[in-house]
């Protein structure tokens, strides 16, 4: 782990400070926590944030209410709330570090608790699209500032002195000219006295000043707890008298049950009940599959009953879903006109006039996330109130789909937030945990939903399919004057509206439409395709296929005219300027684009970055070779260059990684590193392995043995990690999603350097050992 | 009736004594910490150690251990400061730390059985164990100082 700059500079917070006056909304009430106090403070409008983000648009928006994240107890203990669920980002330790950070607390003296689900009360809580730190480090700021104002008035009344001559150091107020000094749980019961400090009169910490922030020093909450098997995951949650149940569901998407039965699976021993679960028509949304659940009294019991269960099945519209003929459907559509989505000069014209065409047709497979914890859910549901522990990343939609799905009032349903073994987007899908309510209801007892590993790998919302070809045109001096990419996948919008057969806006955006390359005539196409399968969000979703089709076809360029691979991508991005396609409503991961362009300075800035430090160019062994690329997405910026070892059988070897990212202003270097690193080996597992088959609607994948991701003896020897230090205005975008899509490309490119041979689909598999 | 012996306490199980172990650890004693994430041995998730052996528990019957000593990540010391798993906090190992246990048993083992392994012997070693956040360069990191003193 290397880091260009100075992390303990995290510059321009002063500036990028602006505090206007705000309309106040009622003030919600606190957490009620034994023996704290806590405090009131103006909910924020997103006019009082210097720059403007997407957060406000997101459901329920922001809440900056100290009342409901901070208090502190007579003990001196400070308790703050993260309210976004912890899959691995280190985000239930970045946030509170946040506002602990500007109230002056002492890390050590603060305690995290974690929300349940609850957007009215704490704004919104989906934990995807790697916006926390982007849409919560000023309001988290805030929080912090004014808990410290009110202990410092507390402390200035206290002593009769002006509240300018006093300040909050580590922990305690401090009156400098007489010395006196009191503990924040000495001012906590005065301090909640205090009347809220207005926003506009705010002072925010000066960032040199800053203990925490920037510096990457702070384990995360949970890593005494992760380390000695107490930390506390969905599958960990156990309830007096409940059951174990795990579910047989339809083998293909859509399919019904036709007749079970139960003998057999009875009589296992443990086995105490098997019952019908509700499935739902197709597209179904975030509702359950279906099927027949096993109830026993441990999960072991349910499996092997499960396994003794007599099913027949109906298939349904999916079952003959194929992915061999599939595929054939996707390359002959993107051969074909499609949907004009960003046109720019006469794409169609310039390639017929170009003095040479190059062609890549990319190929990339159904993928499933694997998270290492398994969906699961426990649920509790008595009456008309209903409980959930579960390892969500939507805590609020969550609590309205189990509302709507039992048919009570949201304010009936509770939902507990556990640690998250894994998310990569599959647990922003709650089906696991309406199926525990179904079930609990039904029972009436507590049960906990298990799904094994096949379950998950058999009935996900998997990552799209896609073919993107791309044509590029070339003037007879080399310089690309058109270029047409057409994109073919199904819609995630598929799982939510029957019918569809386009990618939505926020599918194009991910680096269709948006591509950032200086060239005259573009267009950029969507044809037709229709779903068979559930699609769902995967960690950087549609960056994938976009990243791996463009940086490829980058390669494939300086292939053709016999240039180097660095300097083709900086020629192709152009002059550092601003892009505007010309896309109307372009998506920009929901933030609006004077915060967020599509700036070629720190596209080109992550390139010249990683290829210094990163050594492009350097010497490398036989059989080695070096491939870079970069990709902008959820508003970051990030460059890789792996080098690769291809042996004389084709094996393959990572011997080195490196990565650039530019995520603007920061919170943690040290887990944005490790965000980085991990992407590094989720890319090479996508790349070297990764594919989800269908055949008669069936996937025909079942467990690690066969759908296959990296482990320790192929993962790269190192991953170096570069954070370019933010500009003073620089507004913080995403992390734990934009390393992935240029690790793919970065690595087939290396591997055509390696050995002449050009690999345009995935996985790579067997194609080396030709 | 078997009789085995968990983290120094006796404990029994009379059901069924094909049970998988892991099953038993969690839903049975209650020692959530020992990980279910493929239930074929194909992750190691469920690492524990028995009789100084790493083994799946995922794949391992109950009756399988009947008399013998089963150590779970609980049991591995009283305070949580056996060297593994002080190296893992000092090298800030975890993401979303749902396959450490297992990874961290698998490490004690290793180290019982090489106590300064070699870098591709760590690799060799650990690589029955999945991690799907990709902590693997600070696992390796952290065995490798587990070995040479924390």
């Amino acid at each position: 782990m290397n880091f260009i700059d100075n992390p303990r500079k995290v510059r321009g917070f002063e500036k990028h400070i602006k505090v206007e006056k705000v309309t106040r909304r009622s003030i919600l009430k606190g957490l009620g926590v034994t023996g704290g106090f806590v405090l009131a403070a103006p909910v924020m409008s997103r006019q009082a944030l210097a720059y403007e983000t997407g957060a406000g648009k997101m459901p329920h928006g922001v809440v900056v209410d100290p009342r409901v994240f901070v208090s502190v107890g007579a003990d001196g203990i400070v308790t703050i709330v993260g309210h976004r669920s912890e899959m691995g980002t280190g985000v239930r330790t970045s946030l509170p570090l946040i506002v602990a950070e500007e109230m002056e607390a002492d890390w050590s003296r603060v305690k995290v608790r974690q929300a349940h689900g609850d957007e009215v009360k704490f704004g919104n809580q989906d934990t995807d699209g790697s916006r926390s730190t982007r849409h919560y480090l000023i309001p988290m700021r805030q929080i912090g500032a004014s808990a410290r104002t009110m202990l410092e008035q507390a402390a200035a009344k206290r002593w009769g002195v002006p509240a300018t001559e006093v300040k909050a150091v580590n922990h305690e107020v401090v009156h400098s000219a007489s010395g006196r000094k009191l503990g924040f749980g000495e001012l906590a019961a005065d301090a909640a006295k205090e009347s809220v400090p207005s926003i506009e009169g705010l002072k925010l910490k000066d960032p040199k000043n800053f203990r925490y922030l920037g510096k990457g020093e702070i384990g995360i909450v949970d890593l005494h707890d992760i380390t000695t098997g107490k930390a506390q995951y969905g599958a960990d949650v156990r309830l007096p008298g409940m059951k174990y149940a795990v579910i047989a569901r339809p083998p293909v998407t859509g399919g019904k049950l036709v007749k079970f039965e139960p003998e057999e699976a009875l009589k296992i021993p443990g086995v105490e009940k098997v019952m019908q679960v509700r499935g739902w028509p197709w597209p179904s949304k975030f509702q359950p599959l279906g099927g027949v659940a096993v109830i026993a009294r441990n999960t072991g019991a349910a499996i092997k009953g499960r396994d003794a269960l007599k099913l027949t099945w109906d298939d349904g519209p999916n079952g003959k879903y194929d992915s061999v003929a599939y595929r054939k459907e996707l390359e002959e559509a993107s051969r074909k006109p499609g949907l004009v989505l960003r046109k720019e000069g006469d794409a169609d014209a310039a390639l017929k006039s170009a003095d040479k065409v190059i062609v890549g047709e990319y190929y990339l497979p159904h993928l499933a996330h694997v998270a290492m914890e398994p969906p699961v859910a426990v649920a509790d549901v008595k009456g008309d109130k209903a409980e959930i522990w579960a390892p969500v990343q939507s805590p609020g939609g969550t609590r309205e789909d189990v509302a709507k799905t039992l048919g009570i009032p949201e304010a009936n349903v509770t939902v507990n937030v556990t640690l998250l073994g894994g998310g990569f987007g599959r647990k922003s899908k709650c089906d696991f945990a309406l199926e525990a309510a179904l079930l609990s209801k039904e029972l009436g007892a507590p049960v906990k939903v298990q799904w094994t590993r096949e379950d998950d790998i058999h009935n996900g919302f998997l990552h799209t399919v896609s073919v993107e070809r791309i044509e590029a045109g070339l003037d007879k001096s080399g310089k690309v004057i058109a270029w047409r990419h057409r994109s073919v996948a199904p819609s995630i919008a598929s799982t939510f509206a029957a019918g569809t057969v386009h990618q939505a806006p926020f599918e194009i955006g991910m680096g269709l439409v948006d591509m950032p390359f200086e060239i005259a005539n573009i267009s950029c196409e969507n044809p037709e395709a229709a779903a068979f399968t559930r699609i769902g969000w995967f960690r950087a979703v549609s960056n994938i296929p976009r990243a791996f089709a463009v940086q490829s076809m980058v390669g494939e360029i300086a292939q053709a005219t016999g240039r180097d691979q660095k300097d083709m991508l900086l020629e192709l991005i152009g002059s550092p300027r601003i892009v505007k396609p010309n896309v109307k409503d372009l998506w920009n991961y929901g933030e609006p684009q004077d915060s967020y362009p599509i700036d070629t300075a720190r596209l080109r800035k992550v390139v010249e970055l990683v290829a210094e430090k990163g050594e492009w160019g350097r010497k490398v062994p036989k059989g080695h070779g070096l491939g870079i690329a970069v990709h902008r997405s959820f508003v970051s910026y990030i460059a890789t260059i792996v080098e690769v070892a291809v042996d004389d059988k084709g094996k393959l070897t990572v011997p080195r990684v490196d990565t650039a990212i530019d995520c603007g202003t920061y919170v943690n270097p040290e887990r944005i590193a490790s965000q980085i690193e991990g992407a590094a080996i989720m890319g090479l597992s996508l790349a070297k392995y990764g594919e989800i088959t269908f055949k008669d609607g069936k996937v025909q994948q079942k467990n690690f043995d066969d759908f296959q991701v990296v482990r320790m003896d192929d993962s790269p020897v190192v991953t170096n990690v570069y954070i370019v230090p933010p500009g003073p205005d620089t507004p913080p975008s995403g992390v734990g999603e934009p390393g992935v899509p240029p690790f793919a490309p970065a690595l087939i490119n290396a591997i055509f350097a390696a050995t002449g041979k050009r690999i345009r689909a995935l996985p790579i598999g067997k194609q080396l050992e030709a | 009736m078997i009789k085995v012996k968990i983290n120094g306490q006796e404990q029994s199980w009379d059901g069924d004594p094909d049970l998988p172990l892991l099953w038993f650890l969690r839903d049975e004693a209650g020692l959530t910490g020992t990980k279910y994430g493929c239930g074929q041995a194909l992750c190691g998730s469920c690492t524990v150690i028995v009789d100084k052996q790493a083994v799946r528990a995922c794949i391992t019957s109950v009756n399988d251990v009947a008399g013998r000593e089963v150590t779970t990540i609980e049991g591995l010391h009283p305070n949580g400061d056996h060297p593994v798993q002080k190296a893992w906090r000092q090298v800030n190992v975890p993401q979303c730390g749902f396959c450490q246990a297992g990874q961290i048993m698998q490490a004690a083992a290793l180290l019982m059985d090489n106590p300064k392994p070699s870098h591709d012997q760590i690799r060799e070693a650990m690589s029955g164990n999945i991690c799907r956040c990709g902590c693997y360069q600070r696992i390796e990191n952290a065995v490798h100082l587990a070995s040479t003193g924390v």
